[in-house]
């Protein structure tokens, strides 16, 4: 046990800087460990500016079964004992703060480049120590950074053994923008639109996840009405979303019917967004305090009928996949995850909740709407694309469900809280469950009140390596399905 | 087979009649700028301090430099006057750089490429896309050009895996320093002649991440541009409109 505890906050909480206990670092990684150990999950992990020259590690750790989440922070030197070996969720991180701050974590089993950032000194993109077979009958594939479809560009790289993978490196960084180092010293009247625009496809989780933690540095809420329809729009990107993702798996495997049905019926749940708010993705939607558009009767009821009539095609489009023999072939046993491998990795989302992981930041950490009005959570157990189309589906039922409450029950009232200063010297989590899984914004700010330090992690962050796993033993020619079953962003990654 | 055939009856036809006949957009869709600077007030500048990108210059009247302009509410609600609104009109694609800035008079539309080159590509032409940067807003509404409401396939577009099979490039996002290479030898890669679209706010100016030192404010510079198709991201019918203008295919 530690001698320090660790900072018990909750989900869109600020609190002050000063008092997150700041252990010696043995200290730091028992807890971590011990977090972990009793089912903790490690959310966000970055080093910030400290007092004095070094940096301090700040990790934070969701306990789910009491909607809490645990802070825990360190200052080390120049290098410390890295937590991987122990706690592999940490890797990704770990190797982060290494690529930016140079901290090294000694015995992390590949210390390699995250997203290239182009710093003096630094790699050029795509240069690394690839994992490599060797051997007579042994050979490579490598693919990207640009791809043959209309998608972001990445580089993998398959060690293959004739038609069989045997262990798949991912290297991204390409879309990296400097996201996160452009929100220190503000926010400025750009940060929205560069959390909109995090990743595109989930506009309304970052700048959701955004929203509500400058609120809690503020010290303010988003109103009842702001806070469904920031709940409304989450729904109609999870559903938009899922719809299109199960259109891509049935063009994935040949099969044409569904994936023209459910490709239209994706642009139709996009445009019932576009008629709240004048933009497909929900862009200029959420704001800090609430809201921006209300939806009136009429546009309440049209978007009811306008959900109805595409909701019971998506399910009837879908159902064809599910009654065929040889989707089901396709999909059944195809890039499995354990649920060891995924609860080590700490994966997140629609991915994790495939793997049989009961995790989703809507109901563990609830805020808003979701606090009020539970949601019902999307489980399958089996790991594989199978799962992970399932637990789509699923979601699709759901969200189709809780949208009509929502909009049927829809509380009145202001649609935005005035909005304040933001509190300086405090640091604030703020999680939202995204259609692609949890989304964790962090900040903390200086004397002025201005972003020292701004975190962002996308559920890709915590999910690619999982992509890896699930292609082990795979024969190559599964990797349009796999990877499409995980639909991981790319930008989201790089930032 | 019969499952398909009558889920594809229940499902029925859903392409859009455009370019035949204009769809209606939603009343809140933000299209086209109307600018009014005869109502502008003396010395206020509301809308160009509201904008987070610059899109707004008062020099010598109202403009909004649709480039940079991200579409967001910001500047219609800062301005008291209703000098600066945002209509539902889609049409938003233009053919040069300057065209981007728009004043009272509206947007100059897109003209068709040389007759040389729309004599090869009217009927056929073939798109390699290029994200650099871009945030999948973009690559989504191109892809979503494909599908059987817009279905780009009826007009002889594409979009192809390999440059080599390419007429041009669509090229999406701000240029990021860690794509430049790739985005050149793709580039290269395309053989000639061939044109360059970009596509959103990104690929006009690097749009919300403009004069960040990890990009490079889109092509501006960089590739010769024969086609700027605005928005944050376009609307599908917004890039369909810009081609189809493009290759002469538009009456009006």
């Amino acid at each position: 046990m530690s001698a320090q505890k660790p900072l018990i906050v909750k989900n869109g909480e600020a609190w002050p800087v000063e008092i997150i206990p700041l252990m010696p670092f043995d200290n730091f990684a028992s807890a971590v460990l011990d977090e972990i150990a009793g089912g903790g999950r490690i959310v966000s992990m970055f080093a910030a500016p400290g007092n004095g020259a070094r940096p301090v590690i700040y990790a934070a750790l969701a306990r789910d079964k009491s909607s809490d989440i645990a802070v825990l922070a360190c200052q080390p030197g120049a290098q410390y004992r890295s937590l991987t070996p122990d706690a592999p969720q940490a890797h990704m991180f770990e190797r982060e703060i290494y690529e930016t701050w140079g901290i090294k974590p000694e015995g992390h089993p590949w210390l390699k480049p995250v997203r290239f950032p182009g710093k003096s000194g630094g790699r050029n993109v795509g240069v690394a120590d690839f994992f490599r077979v060797e051997g007579e009958e042994v050979h490579e594939v490598a693919v990207g950074p640009v791809h043959a479809g209309v998608i972001e560009p990445g580089h993998f790289r398959f060690q293959c053994h004739g038609e069989k993978v045997f262990h798949l490196e991912i290297s991204l960084g390409y879309q990296h923008r400097g996201v996160e180092a452009s929100l220190s010293g503000g926010p400025d009247k750009t940060a929205l639109a560069r959390m909109e625009t995090v990743a595109g496809d989930t506009t309304i989780g970052h700048a959701t996840a955004y929203c509500q933690l400058v609120e809690g540095l503020m010290g303010v809420t988003a109103p009842d009405r702001g806070g469904a329809i920031r709940a409304m729009a989450l729904e109609m990107e999870r559903l938009a979303n899922h719809t299109g993702d199960l259109g891509m798996l049935s063009q994935d495997i040949g099969y044409l019917p569904p994936s023209a049905f459910l490709g239209r019926l994706r642009g139709d749940f996009l445009n019932l967004t576009q008629v709240i708010c004048g933009n497909r993705f929900g862009r200029g939607l959420v704001i800090p305090g609430g809201v921006r558009f209300g939806l009136d009767e009429k546009m309440t009821a049209d978007v009811l009928g306008g959900l109805n009539k595409p909701g019971k095609e998506a399910m009837s489009a879908a159902r064809l996949l599910w009654n065929k023999p040889s989707v089901l072939a396709r999909f059944e046993n195809t890039g499995t995850v354990s649920l060891k491998d995924c609860e080590a990795l700490g994966l997140v989302g629609p991915t994790a909740r495939a793997c049989g992981a009961d995790r989703d930041a809507r109901r563990d950490h609830p805020v808003g709407a979701y606090a009020s009005k539970p949601v019902t959570v999307a489980n399958w157990g089996s790991g594989d694309v199978f799962a992970r189309a399932m637990v789509r589906l699923l979601e699709m039922k759901n969200s189709l469900a809780y949208l009509t409450t929502l909009l049927n029950e829809s509380p009145a009232g202001a649609l935005t809280t005035p909005v304040g200063a933001i509190k300086p010297h405090h640091m604030a989590i703020s999680l939202v469950e995204g259609w692609r899984g949890e989304i964790c914004h962090a900040a903390i700010t200086g004397p002025d009140g201005r972003f020292s330090c701004y975190k962002v992690a996308d559920p890709s962050f915590h999910n690619w390596t999982g992509l890896a796993m699930a292609l082990r033993g795979q024969e190559i020619s599964d990797f349009p399905l796999c990877n499409k079953s995980f639909n991981l962003s790319y930008c989201g990654f790089d930032l | 087979m019969i499952k398909e055939l009558l889920e594809r009856l229940r499902q029925g036809h859903k392409t859009t009649a455009f370019p035949k006949e204009s769809p209606q957009m939603p009343e809140r869709f933000r299209g086209a700028p109307a600018l009014s600077p005869e109502k502008c007030a003396d010395g206020c500048d509301a809308c160009s301090k509201a904008c987070p990108n610059g899109a707004i210059s008062l020099e010598g009247g109202l403009k909004v430099d649709l480039g940079r302009c991200i579409f967001c509410p910001d500047c219609s609600e800062a301005c008291a006057s209703g000098a600066i609104r945002y209509t539902v009109d889609f049409r938003l694609a233009v053919s040069k750089r300057e065209n981007l800035t728009v004043g009272a008079g509206g947007i100059s539309l897109a003209q068709p490429i040389q007759e040389e080159l729309r004599q090869i590509f009217a009927r056929s032409l073939k798109l390699r896309q290029v994200s650099a940067g871009g945030c999948n807003g973009c690559e989504a509404e191109i892809a979503a050009t494909g599908n059987i409401i817009f279905d780009l396939g009826r007009f002889g577009i594409q979009v192809v895996a390999s440059p080599r099979h390419a007429d041009g490039l669509m090229v999406t996002g701000p240029g990021t320093a860690n794509m430049k290479l790739a985005l050149e030898k793709t580039y290269e890669a395309t053989p000639g002649p061939k044109i360059v679209i970009a596509v959103g706010s990104c690929a006009l100016s690097g749009g919300p991440f403009r004069n960040l030192p990890e990009q490079s404010n889109g092509v501006e510079g960089s590739l010769p541009v024969d086609l700027y198709i605005p928005g944050c991201p376009p609307h599908p019918l917004t890039i369909l409109d810009g081609l189809l203008r493009l290759l002469g295919r538009l009456d009006d």
